[in-house]
């Protein structure tokens, strides 16, 4: 296993994902849920991917950790972390890898803890399974991490039971598990999707604070613009399996290539500005079976043009973003594979 | 719009769940009865045409408020009035039935869960041809087949979809089937209780557009809850802030944005995540929703209230008109201790 220090802030990514696919085999054939998916994460950065119900940006998180729900799986492409290769180890060495050096924050923390067992117990237990350290030494840094994620009168709340937690709480339970092993990349997959307002903006600066402190590399899923505006250094933005755009989070937000991304952007009710209608993208996103040739967004796009309903674009830069368009592909060289 | 139009009116209303434990576990564990307090005194009017939105966290009342309102609950005190008809309180008895059956037709409501709220087994034209049904407004099918084909055509579906099942349609779709049911009696008045929140963004844009439109083209008049404060600044002309099941600030929208006066509006608006905020950090607000089962004496909110004193810990504060216009229910901002527009 790599030491700590390996840790070292080498220029390279951390994690890198090249051409992933994910395909779910039936009866009536193979769907493709996630398309020659590419992006990378450095050590420190929050990506943050966003999508609309069915995009794919879920499906992305859990080949990443590893957890792809049977029979989904990986039909090609690489995932590396730290230069290392997970996508293809085998479950055992996975799952060592899961936990020490991914950690997973789900949407809802009650599926995430189990109703069985402290919380103490249930964090000391993940602690011991990837870190060699004595059950009085697990649990004393156990108290350490609930208290790092602000949860008052750690000490004594370790022996309680999940249920004794409010949503709020609890999801901060998640974060301190997730943090057990120190690990080098958190997936966390709408971790406040299911909390109020006023609670979701204290997770949300505890995840920030955090991965500042340690360093560790974020790929927050997510629907919300809101969350990841404050939140993620890059976006990507999904659609239909794909990454569409890509890019700085204030160029993907303020000056949106992708047509689909600007559409989301526009449809977005704000408290800052009003607006007498929200910009509206007509019909909903395809379904795995019957994805439209070409640029799959065409069907619903306002800009599109003949050739979009027959060529699919690749990713290329437009901007100081790169987003896959036919409107932006024109510009600049054609097609340029393996750019940052 | 005169103020004077009031189409729907709660007074004092108040609404108690018992959550007590079994009664044989209160004599053996001598465990004392449990009642909750969900909605606690609110005092509401809706004009005729607009759109008033009820925000808040969960657990705050908001969708205990609409369930009152269209009569799923009956309330516990107080009086609920529809178009000068009393449908619930004192005096109930006195309003002839005839009457509140034609309030009651009035008034529709839209749910949160598109997927829940629709029978998977009917067919759509069924769902939506049901309240003319139990209400015997058609009489002849063949008059029902043709309002609901008009019903679908208005919220942007074909009558042709009629034939279909929900399960063939999308979550944005089948809220459009509900609306469409609800749209059925031609009531004037929608209830909407979270209609947006299971829809993703784009989805729901258009669904909130379609709102719109229909308001125009039927005057409706809308109660829109929501915990998403920036679909209600969208929608709403006025604004109702719940905490802990009661209403702490009512303002016209852009007022309650622009000026919020209670503290724990100015809180909630601060938490709101922006698309305008990339790379700021929005200000955490401390603590949580006290356990509702054992609310803070006085004010509810004082334990997270930077501005509470020893009257806020003590007296319950009553909703009053304040200077930069609607009503707001705090002991500071009554007295002129909070800093003008300025979050402590």
């Amino acid at each position: 296993m790599p030491a700590v220090s390996a840790r070292a802030r080498a220029d390279g990514p951390l994690l890198e994902v090249e051409g992933l696919r994910v395909e779910f085999p039936t009866r009536r054939g193979t769907l493709v849920a996630v398309h020659d998916v590419s992006f990378s994460i450095a050590p420190g950065e929050v990506l943050g991917v966003v999508g609309e119900s069915g995009a794919g940006k879920s499906l992305t998180g859990a080949a990443i950790i590893g957890l792809l729900d049977p029979p989904g799986r990986i039909a090609s492409g690489r995932i590396a972390l730290g230069g290392r290769r997970i996508d293809n180890l085998p479950y055992e060495e996975m799952r060592r890898i899961r936990g020490r050096e991914i950690g997973a924050i789900f949407q809802d923390p009650l599926t995430s803890l189990n109703p069985l067992y402290t919380i103490g117990r249930q964090i000391a237990e993940t602690i011991r399974t990837h870190l060699d350290m004595s059950e009085t030494a697990a649990r004393e840094r156990a108290v350490a991490l609930l208290e790092e994620v602000g949860i008052p009168a750690a000490a004594r709340r370790i022996d309680h039971y999940p249920h004794q937690f409010s949503g709020g709480m609890r999801q901060r339970v998640v974060i301190a598990l997730a943090l057990a092993a120190n690990p080098r990349l958190i997936v966390a997959d709408e971790p406040t999707t299911a909390l109020d307002v006023s609670i979701q903006a204290q997770v949300i600066q505890l995840l920030k604070r955090l991965c500042r402190e340690h360093g560790t590399a974020v790929m927050l899923v997510t629907h919300d613009m809101g969350v990841i505006a404050e939140t993620a250094d890059r976006v990507a933005v999904m659609y239909a399996g794909r990454i569409v755009e890509i890019g700085p989070v204030s160029d993907v937000i303020h000056r949106p290539r992708h047509p689909y991304t600007s559409g989301l952007m526009g449809s977005i009710p704000s408290i800052v500005d009003e607006r007498a209608r929200l910009t509206q993208i007509d019909g909903a996103m395809p379904r795995l079976t019957s994805i439209p040739p070409g640029c799959a967004f065409h069907p619903r796009c306002p800009r599109a043009f003949e050739r979009c309903s027959r060529e699919r674009p690749e990713l290329s830069d437009a901007g100081s973003t790169r987003a896959a368009c036919w409107l932006h592909a024109g510009a600049v060289a054609p097609v340029q594979a393996g750019a940052q | 719009m005169g103020s004077g139009d009031v189409l729907l009116e709660l007074a004092g209303v108040s609404r108690t769940f018992d959550v007590s434990p079994p009664w044989l576990n209160r004599v053996l564990e001598r465990k004392p009865r449990v009642l909750l307090r969900a909605v606690e005194s609110v005092d509401l009017a809706i004009r005729r045409g607009e759109t008033l939105g009820l925000v808040g966290e969960s657990g705050c009342g908001k969708s205990t408020v609409a369930r009152l309102i269209v009569g799923l609950y009956p309330p516990t005190q107080g009086t609920i009035r529809y178009e000068g008809v009393t449908l619930a309180g004192p005096g109930t008895e006195a309003s002839d039935s005839a009457a509140q059956r034609r309030a009651r037709r009035g008034m529709q409501m839209i749910f949160q869960d598109p997927y829940a709220s629709l029978n998977p087994r009917w067919r759509v034209a069924d769902i939506v041809a049901e309240p003319l049904r139990v209400q015997g407004i058609e009489a002849s099918e063949s008059a029902i087949e043709a309002r609901v084909g008009a019903l679908l055509g208005q919220v942007g579906l074909a009558a042709v979809d009629g034939v279909k099942y929900p399960h063939q349609f999308s979550g944005g779709q089948r809220q459009r089937i509900s609306i469409a049911r609800a749209l059925a009696t031609q009531p004037s008045f929608l209830v909407c209780d979270e209609p947006t929140s299971a829809l993703d963004v784009s989805v729901q844009a258009q669904v909130l557009n379609l709102m719109r439109d229909l308001q125009r083209q039927f005057s409706l008049t809308y109660l829109f809850i929501s915990h998403n404060l920036a679909v209600v600044h969208h929608i709403a002309d006025r604004v109702g802030v719940m905490y802990l099941g009661r209403i702490v600030e009512l303002a016209p929208t852009r007022r309650l944005f622009a000026m919020p006066q209670h503290p724990y509006t100015r809180m909630l608006l601060e938490a709101v995540p922006d698309l305008s905020m990339t790379g700021k950090s929005r200000t955490a607000v401390a603590g949580e929703v006290p356990n509702p089962l054992d609310p803070p004496p006085g004010c509810a909110f004082h334990p997270r209230c930077p501005f509470a004193d020893a009257r806020c810990r003590q007296e319950v504060p009553r909703l009053l008109p304040v200077a930069a216009g609607g009503d707001a229910a705090c002991h500071a901002v009554e007295e002129g201790r909070i800093p003008v527009g300025s979050l402590a």
